[in-house]
């Protein structure tokens, strides 16, 4: 199938790119997707947000035919591929959240090889892949072996891998994960020119700044389930406005949130992380009073600290997770995805 | 034709990645030449006893060259994620997993030649019946072939496969007529020489080296077919079952 062609039956009908219904998905007693409901529409940027064995790759693997689902059904450019998977792969591109191209072959040549397994021609095909080498800076390393690579090398030829037989879908999971800062950079750059171009994206990934930064719409999704899907604006609206500070004290009591609220009654204060007092409230906080009020009590405040609010504040709102563990799995992972 | 291009492109990359690789060319060489010598050797009985030999050399150097490759370069595939690479191209997967096989087939076949070069050079060949020889070695080939497909699919290790293929391989050395008849086998045993797929090819190779076989040579071809195909379908099944979970 062609790129017109391809191109042609994504216009051809106004069904969304993607549309999946009551999908679910066991493996023994685990419960690694629960009945989840979502459509992508045509040409949009949709993030798909949560920790680690949320449900994402599992998902993924679905969505592009690698597991069978339990339960549900998908279409993937209108076409029906609950039943026939192999019928949408010529609509969809994946780069998967592991390297997974040939370590004996060339960059080059893998570059290649991903592109005659949808058919394209020698020429085109070698065309294609001196560009993309190009784009992702990975000339000079076209002549050698993949296993040569370094990491951050592997990664970016494997989002050039997915996206070298040009899909109108592109299926991303954690695409920058694990790679240094510059190169996550680039691969965000890179995604956001594709979402330009018209390429229907979604995109997994653990890194909230990402999501915030790169997407039209995102669905938090916590163990195996959908707690919310909304457009980033819309779910940024709350949030917008408000004055958020992080107190760093030498002792932070039970009753200390209380206490406070009661003499600043204009402010919402917390204190559930220890040694610590947060501070939100819908106008400017002034810090001289709450120090003052600290001290007086025999509370000494070692820093005071303005907090941008975020996705991230939306999100531990919304499920519940923690943002240390989100930020654990980032370090775990050691990449450059926030920067 | 766009299939067809994935096609020659799998095969091709897997003769680049795997097959022409130096160890394996020589090993391709070196097994059968050690096997042919050592049961020339242990015959003692001059070079009279080549063309006797020949069809059991030929046929294991079939068996341990496809079966060996095969076991483990999909397995390795599957265990560095290469293999979803495969899964998610637009292809079916009886072509994807024919074009995987085909390589093995044709690395197979080439190691059926060594000895048979070997034994040019040493014995007569000029009575042996290529036409009947031929078909053998191309469908002893594709069913040694599916075997290690077979078994490649329904492991998870590439040691978990090279286990397993053991467990089929050096039985079939005694049990298929290789190098000794399956009318010497015990009564009870021969059953189990009957259901395993090498003892059709070698029947042939057998009738057509030598002239003697035990069953017609229409019955070998259509045994082998069968074998073939229901070997590969169950790849197919267990690939689905086992793979795409």
């Amino acid at each position: 199938m062609g790129i017109v062609r391809k191109n042609e039956i994504m216009k051809s009908n106004n069904q969304p790119a993607v549309e999946v219904s009551n999908l679910t998905k066991r493996y023994g007693e685990v419960l690694a997707v629960d009945n989840i409901s979502f459509d992508v529409s045509k040409g949009e940027l949709f993030g798909f947000l949560g920790p680690n064995g949320a449900g994402k790759t599992t998902t993924i693997n679905m969505l592009t035919g690698l597991a069978r689902l339990d339960a549900g059904s998908i279409r993937i450019g209108g076409i029906k591929c609950t039943q026939n998977p192999k019928a949408a792969q010529h609509l969809v591109g994946v780069v998967p959240d592991e390297s997974n191209l040939y370590p004996e072959l060339t960059g080059f040549d893998n570059l290649c090889f991903c592109a005659a397994l949808y058919g394209i021609g020698k020429n085109e095909r070698q065309k294609w892949a001196r560009e993309l080498l190009d784009t992702f800076n990975l000339n000079d390393a076209a002549d050698r072996k993949f296993a040569g690579y370094s990491k951050g090398m592997k990664r970016k030829l494997t989002f050039a891998a997915g996206i070298i037989h040009q899909p109108p879908i592109l299926f991303l999971d954690e695409p920058t994960t694990g790679i240094d800062v510059a190169s996550a950079r680039q691969v965000r750059q890179i995604i956001a020119g594709l979402h330009r171009k018209g390429t229907t994206i979604f995109l997994t990934t653990h890194y909230i700044e990402e999501a915030e930064r790169l997407c039209e719409r995102i669905a938090f999704i916590v163990n195996g389930r959908i707690v919310r899907t909304d457009r980033t604006a819309d779910l940024l609206q709350p949030i917008q406005g408000k004055h958020m500070l992080i107190l760093s004290v030498s002792n932070s009591g039970d009753k200390l949130p209380k206490k406070m609220t009661s003499a600043f009654p204009q402010h919402k204060f917390d204190s559930s992380e220890h040694n610590r007092v947060s501070v939100e409230s819908t106008e400017p906080v002034n810090v001289s009073p709450l120090v003052r009020f600290l001290e007086e009590r025999g509370i000494q405040v070692t820093e005071a600290r303005r907090h941008i609010p975020s996705l991230e504040d939306v999100f531990v709102q919304v499920t519940g997770v923690e943002s240390g563990l989100m930020r654990k799995e980032k370090e775990k992972a050691g990449g450059g995805g926030n920067q | 034709m766009k299939r067809w291009i994935a096609f020659w492109n799998i095969l091709a990359k897997d003769m680049q990645a795997y097959y022409l690789k130096p160890p394996n060319i020589s090993w391709g060489i070196i097994f059968p030449i050690a096997w042919t010598s050592m049961f020339f050797i242990k015959s003692g009985s001059g070079l009279e006893s080549i063309l006797a030999l020949l069809p059991g050399v030929v046929t294991i150097s079939i068996l341990f060259g496809t079966t060996s490759m095969l076991s483990v370069t999909i397995t390795f595939e599957r265990r560095s994620r290469s293999f979803e690479r495969l899964l998610l191209a637009p292809i079916s997967l009886e072509l994807l997993m024919l074009a995987k096989t085909s390589g093995a087939i044709l690395f197979g076949i080439a190691n059926a030649f060594v000895p048979i070069i070997i034994a040019a050079f040493l014995a007569d060949l000029s009575g042996v019946a290529w036409s009947l020889a031929v078909p053998a070695i191309l469908l002893i080939g594709i069913v040694s072939t599916f075997l290690g497909l077979f078994i490649a699919v329904s492991v998870s290790e590439v040691f978990e496969a090279q286990t397993f293929s053991n467990f089929f391989r050096f039985p079939m050395i005694f049990l298929c007529g290789l190098f000794f008849p399956i009318m010497s086998l015990p009564v009870f045993i021969r059953p189990l020489s009957y259901v395993l797929p090498v003892t059709y090819g070698v029947d042939i190779l057998h009738g057509a080296v030598n002239g003697e076989h035990i069953m017609s040579y229409t019955l070998d071809l259509i045994i082998l077919g069968v074998f073939c195909i229901v070997l590969f379908l169950l790849s197919l099944r267990n690939l689905k079952r086992r793979w795409i979970l």
